[in-house]
């Protein structure tokens, strides 16, 4: 079994979900080789063959070119799976690849079970198991669902690939996330809103659990879309990542985006009054409760105590 | 300008999920269904473009049972000028290239300027088949955007990527674009458009006459994944349930202490 992993590079650093596509390798016990549009002073520690092209002449985003570099080292390889992380990067390249090679596609791979890939369905409520009919297969993989067990190490022998595919679009730079507002990673106690909450003024209710219990509060991407909280109380990937000693999710269903934000907190409270709700995978208990007759319950009996 | 919208009918995330005979999907019956997520801010963002540009016009196309042809009435009385309806009730067990497949076969020649989808669907999220329409009929295409501009020809549109940095990507049109959540704010349909949608055209075509290709990928098996979490779930009076949590958090955290 062999494996083409494509690495991801941005803002001049080789990005961590590189290691999670080796650890893949590894888990499926298949031989790999890489493929990355970075540069020779961001190499990964990895002990094998990497294609390498210029992320400084080709641009660290540019689908169209990205995709030439990548099929012309895939017809080299002839590997039997390309493995994409399931990034912003990964899932809008690899469907120009999948259908390149008229290569079945699966996207957000949790795990792999005798060679049979597995992904979540409906909010991770379901999982699916899917066949490929495709002798070559291309996957994307769900950000932390593959870890190394080790310490990555190792010196690439690196090939230089060139192109000269036009680009279709053009990518003009990076506009940071907003500075300044609160530092969530630095509280001890998030309480959290979900759209559970309903409306923005019950945002108050768990401001107010938040201060009784001496902590923070936070808030999942649909109460922040909705601009009921400011972008900086957002838990997630595309907001903070947390760890904090208590985190209470309030009306939170647990998308994974979500999870991956807030699942190495110490201790996890779930108030949902869907008792199926994915936050239920990550939370120490679960109260199926509606949330605007609990929360404000608990915060009257807490600042009794 | 002439703007093409596909949209796709889930069923509400927070519904109680039951397998099929098969074990192949779930169990269509006994749910409540709804516009997929991320394809009301692609809905929102066409109307919004159409009311920017002169002259311009939006199809929404959908594929699935006779059930769809609410949800689309939605996206009419949103602001789309036309309706398109893909009649397939096997739908879902059609993969993302076979379900690309059909919608590029039905904008080959139609010479669309824009089109706009979700960047995924809430039941599969494969979050390929934007992508894969764009490929098809070789157009340009941005995904996951965040923001979206229009200018003489030029779109720029922001990409949300990890740790809530973007990108800010241009290109022209014709081009493609899937829209993320909170790319904009999907309006509620008024009472005077719900009516006004009722007049609009709302073609039907069997799925038969689009579908040319087969998929590549089947659904093995689908199931409920084992409760790993080891939680507790607690149930019954608000009174009875925080003095339990008051409990548990003074023996379990130092939260309390």
């Amino acid at each position: 079994m062999k494996t083409l992993l494509v690495a991801e590079y941005r803002n001049g650093k080789l990005l961590n979900s590189s290691y999670e596509l080796i650890a893949f390798a590894e888990k499926l016990g298949a031989e790999s080789a890489m493929f990355l549009v970075g540069t020779e002073s961001s190499l990964p520690a990895y002990n094998g063959t990497l294609y390498l092209a210029d992320a400084g002449k080709y641009g660290e985003f540019n689908p169209a070119v990205h995709k030439q570099l990548l099929l012309d080292v895939i017809a080299k390889e002839q590997p039997d799976m390309v493995v994409f992380a399931h990034s912003s990067y990964g899932w809008d390249l690899a469907p120009r690849i999948s259908l390149a090679l008229n290569a079945a596609h699966v996207s957000e791979v949790i795990d792999i079970v005798d060679g049979v890939p597995v992904t979540p369905a409906c909010n991770s409520k379901l999982r699916r198991d899917v066949k490929s009919k495709t002798a070559q297969m291309v996957l994307t993989l769900q950000g932390g669902a593959f870890g190394l067990e080790v310490e990555p190490s190792g010196t690439p022998s690196v090939v230089q690939v060139d192109t000269d595919a036009a680009a279709q679009v053009e990518f003009c730079g990076y506009e940071e996330a907003e500075a300044g507002g609160v530092d969530l990673s630095k509280a001890e106690v998030i309480v959290s809103a979900g759209r559970g909450i309903g409306k923005p003024e019950n945002l108050s209710i768990i401001e107010a659990l938040a201060k009784a219990l001496k902590g923070e509060y936070g808030a999942s991407r649909p109460v922040v879309d909705s601009e009921w909280a400011d972008h900086s109380r957002q838990v997630g990937t595309t907001g903070q990542t947390v760890s904090p000693k208590l985190y209470v999710a309030c009306g939170i269903s647990g998308a994974i985006q979500h999870l991956a934000g807030m699942k190495k907190s110490e201790f996890v409270v779930a108030i949902n009054t869907d008792k199926d709700a994915p936050i239920g995978e990550v939370a120490d208990v679960l109260i199926v409760a509606d949330l605007k007759e609990f929360v404000p319950a608990l915060t009257a009996k807490i600042q009794a105590l | 300008m002439k703007i093409l919208v596909c949209i796709k009918q889930v069923p509400d995330m927070e519904s109680k999920f039951k397998l099929n005979g098969e074990g192949t999907w779930y169990d269509n019956s006994d749910l409540a269904w709804r516009m997929n997520e991320y394809d009301e801010y692609a809905v929102e963002q066409a109307v919004q473009l159409k009311e920017q540009v002169a002259d311009s016009d939006v199809t929404v196309l959908s594929i699935g049972p006779d059930r769809v042809k609410e949800m689309m009435k939605k996206a009419l009385a949103m602001g789309c000028d036309r309706g398109v309806h893909i009649v397939d009730d096997d739908f879902f067990k059609k993969d993302p290239y076979e379900i690309a497949s059909i919608i590029a076969e039905f904008g080959k020649g139609k010479e669309f300027d824009l089109i706009f989808t979700g960047m995924q669907s809430q039941d599969r999220g494969s979050g390929q088949v934007g992508v894969l329409v764009a490929e098809m009929l070789g157009l340009p295409s941005i995904t996951t955007i965040v923001d979206f501009a229009f200018d003489a020809g030029q779109i720029t549109a922001k990409r949300e990527l990890e740790g809530g940095i973007k990108a800010i990507i241009k290109t022209t049109v014709p081009a493609l674009v899937t829209c993320q959540l909170g790319l904009n704010t999907p309006r509620y349909p008024t009472l005077p458009n719900i009516m006004k949608a009722k007049k609009k055209e709302l073609l039907s075509i069997p799925v038969s006459e689009l579908l040319k290709v087969e998929g590549k990928q089947e659904t093995a098996k689908m199931y409920f994944p084992e409760k790993k979490g080891g939680g507790l779930i607690l149930e019954g009076e608000v009174g009875d349930l925080t003095d339990q949590l008051i409990k548990m958090l003074k023996d379990k955290t130092a939260v309390l202490a």
